[in-house]
């Protein structure tokens, strides 16, 4: 097992992988509702974090998220870049004593606090927030209620979100581009949320394989299929 | 569509290259930015007004910088928000001490970016504020969309906070002025044509030879109405109408209008709608203090015209009539 830090450098460039592996995926839905360019931009954006994070000297899990939302903010643009990387920007601060179940769980209630602060959007919105808050609140009661190990909270959090990102299918955007389709915005499902849960589910692959655990297995929910 | 344009990707880099060259002695830029900011800037003791956004709105935001206007303003793509730590820099970089006050238009991606840069700021010890200007009355301001946009009259706001800057006004003072515009302006504006970016170079909206679009917005953003072509006279009634009606403007009182080109209309025509407009108020027992007719915020080169009215008391009268020297607006 590798320092807690290079663990989650590890962590970013997978997810910058994983981005880009599905980032026509992320434009099509986008294209739906916004303005088509969330897989480009989420890919640029994560790809510079994965190198600028490479660079780091001695990275600790604060100063590599640090420096990711710093790469997200300076790279992704739009709305995201500050939703997604000053976010995690603001939310390294908890991990200043190390990356532990607690300063996990207060990492992720301050990630969800910041983007809810700058974006305005609450859950039902039809927007990311709608996979963070329950992944979030998964989590947290994961380990806080059932004592749950890292690897088991974590899939408890990707379950939750992937709940989340499903329901924003049938939800009526209220913020965000999609907000301007009014009506038609309903029936099709945000790609903000839909970012984020592969990156939940890669955070997930990363720590289970970091810890030498198998990956649980967690109910899929499909209900976008790229083929169809 | 043919453009005066080398690749795309390089418009807003050479666009600010040339503006600086232009302008030597007004702005300056940030190395390795698209950040401009005041040439004999930071000014010591003196709140920092600051804005920015996307171009395609030239003049709009770096013409306005200098004595008695604007600090700085950051440029992001085409009709793209400045990232946030672009406007970090532009915050970091007035800062002469008194606090720095950004003025945002109202599109999310500028909102968040400012707003995120503001707080990194902040956290670094900076006082800042922030107003957020969004006078299109076109745009429904409700739970269900992101809120009015702010287009032509976030120059006024410009004016007035810069003006009251330069007079030695506190970052809470100027923050005041530039909410007191900002409460009492609006714009309505129409396109006869789409705009075309570099980046896609065809229009952004097709618009039938006999049909005009009512309520758009600045970025080649189809508006709220389509109708036949009217007269300038009848476009004029219609978006002065909408605008009067959202401020509440009643007879007796006193105001400012803008007749704003969206970049590609003659100024021969602005003055036609210039001179109804003038009429309308006229007939409405409206007191007009100022004019200012031509392109202040545009969108490219879409033909078209906004109409911005504010109403005006005795101190936005003199911040508006305090001296302004910046490349595209100049009060003596």
């Amino acid at each position: 097992m590798s320092t807690a830090g290079d663990a989650v450098v590890r962590c970013v460039a997978a997810i910058a992988a994983a981005i880009e592996a599905d980032r026509d995926w992320l434009t099509e839905l986008d294209s739906a509702i916004g303005d088509a360019d969330h897989g480009g931009n989420m890919a640029r954006g994560w790809a510079a974090a994965a190198a600028a994070v490479g660079e780091l000297d001695e990275p600790t899990p604060e100063t590599v998220i640090k420096q990711t939302g710093r790469t997200l903010m300076a790279e992704v643009g739009g709305a995201a870049g500050p939703l997604y990387g000053g976010s995690l920007l603001f939310a390294s601060a908890e991990l200043a004593d190390g990356l532990t179940t607690e300063t996990a769980v207060a990492f992720a209630e301050t990630y969800l606090e910041k983007l809810t602060d700058r974006g305005g959007a609450r859950l039902g919105d039809a927007t990311m927030v709608d996979a963070v808050t329950p992944a979030v609140h998964a989590l947290r009661a994961a380990i806080e209620v059932d004592g749950a190990t890292p690897v088991a909270a974590l899939a408890a959090a990707v379950t939750a979100a992937r709940r989340g990102m499903a329901a924003t299918v049938g939800l009526r955007a209220s913020k965000g581009r999609a907000s301007y389709l009014g009506w038609r915005s309903v029936g099709h499902q945000d790609p903000g949320a839909t970012s984020t849960v592969i990156i939940c589910e890669t955070i997930l692959e990363v720590l289970a394989d970091e810890l030498d655990e198998p990956v649980p297995s967690v109910p899929a929910v499909t209900v976008h299929d790229p083929d169809a | 569509m043919k453009k005066l344009i080398n690749e795309p990707d390089a418009v807003v880099d050479e666009m600010l290259a040339g503006m600086v060259d232009a302008h030597p002695d007004h702005l300056r830029r940030i190395d390795g930015t698209q950040v401009l900011v005041r040439a004999d800037g930071p000014i010591d003791g003196k709140v920092g007004v600051v804005s920015g956004g996307g171009s395609g709105h030239e003049p709009t935001h770096g013409g306005y910088i200098g004595a008695g206007m604007l600090d700085g303003a950051a440029a992001g793509d085409v009709f793209s928000s400045p990232t946030g730590d672009e406007f970090e820099r532009l915050v970091d970089a007035v800062d002469g001490g008194a606090g720095v006050l950004a003025v945002i238009k109202n599109y999310e991606g500028d909102v968040m970016n400012f707003e995120t840069a503001l707080e990194l700021q902040a956290m670094e010890g900076a006082e800042t504020a922030e107003v957020i200007v969004n006078d299109d009355v076109a745009v429904e301001d409700s739970l269900y969309t992101s809120g009015r946009r702010g287009v032509c009259g976030t120059i006024l706001v410009h004016k007035a906070a810069g003006a009251k800057a330069a007079a030695g006004g506190d970052l809470e003072a100027v923050t005041a002025v530039a909410e007191k515009v900002i409460d009492n302006v609006g714009t309505m504006g129409m396109a006869l044509t789409s705009c075309v970016t570099p980046e896609k170079g065809e229009p952004t909206f097709d618009l039938g030879a006999d049909e005009i679009e009512l309520g758009i917005g600045i970025h080649g953003e189809p508006g709220t109405e389509r109708t036949e072509v009217m007269s300038a006279d009848a476009v004029t009634a219609e978006l002065t109408g909408r605008v009067l009606d959202d401020l509440a403007i009643e007879a007796g009182e006193e105001v400012i209008t803008i007749v704003n080109g969206m970049g590609a209309t003659p100024l021969m025509e602005l003055y036609v709608v210039q001179r109804a407009l003038g009429g309308i108020l006229e007939d409405a027992g409206v007191d007009v203090w100022d004019s200012w007719v031509g392109d202040y915020m545009t969108s490219l080169d879409m033909a078209g015209v906004s109409i911005t009215v504010c109403r005006l008391d005795a101190e936005l009268k003199e911040l508006l009539a305090a001296p302004a020297d910046t490349p595209a607006l100049t009060v003596a």
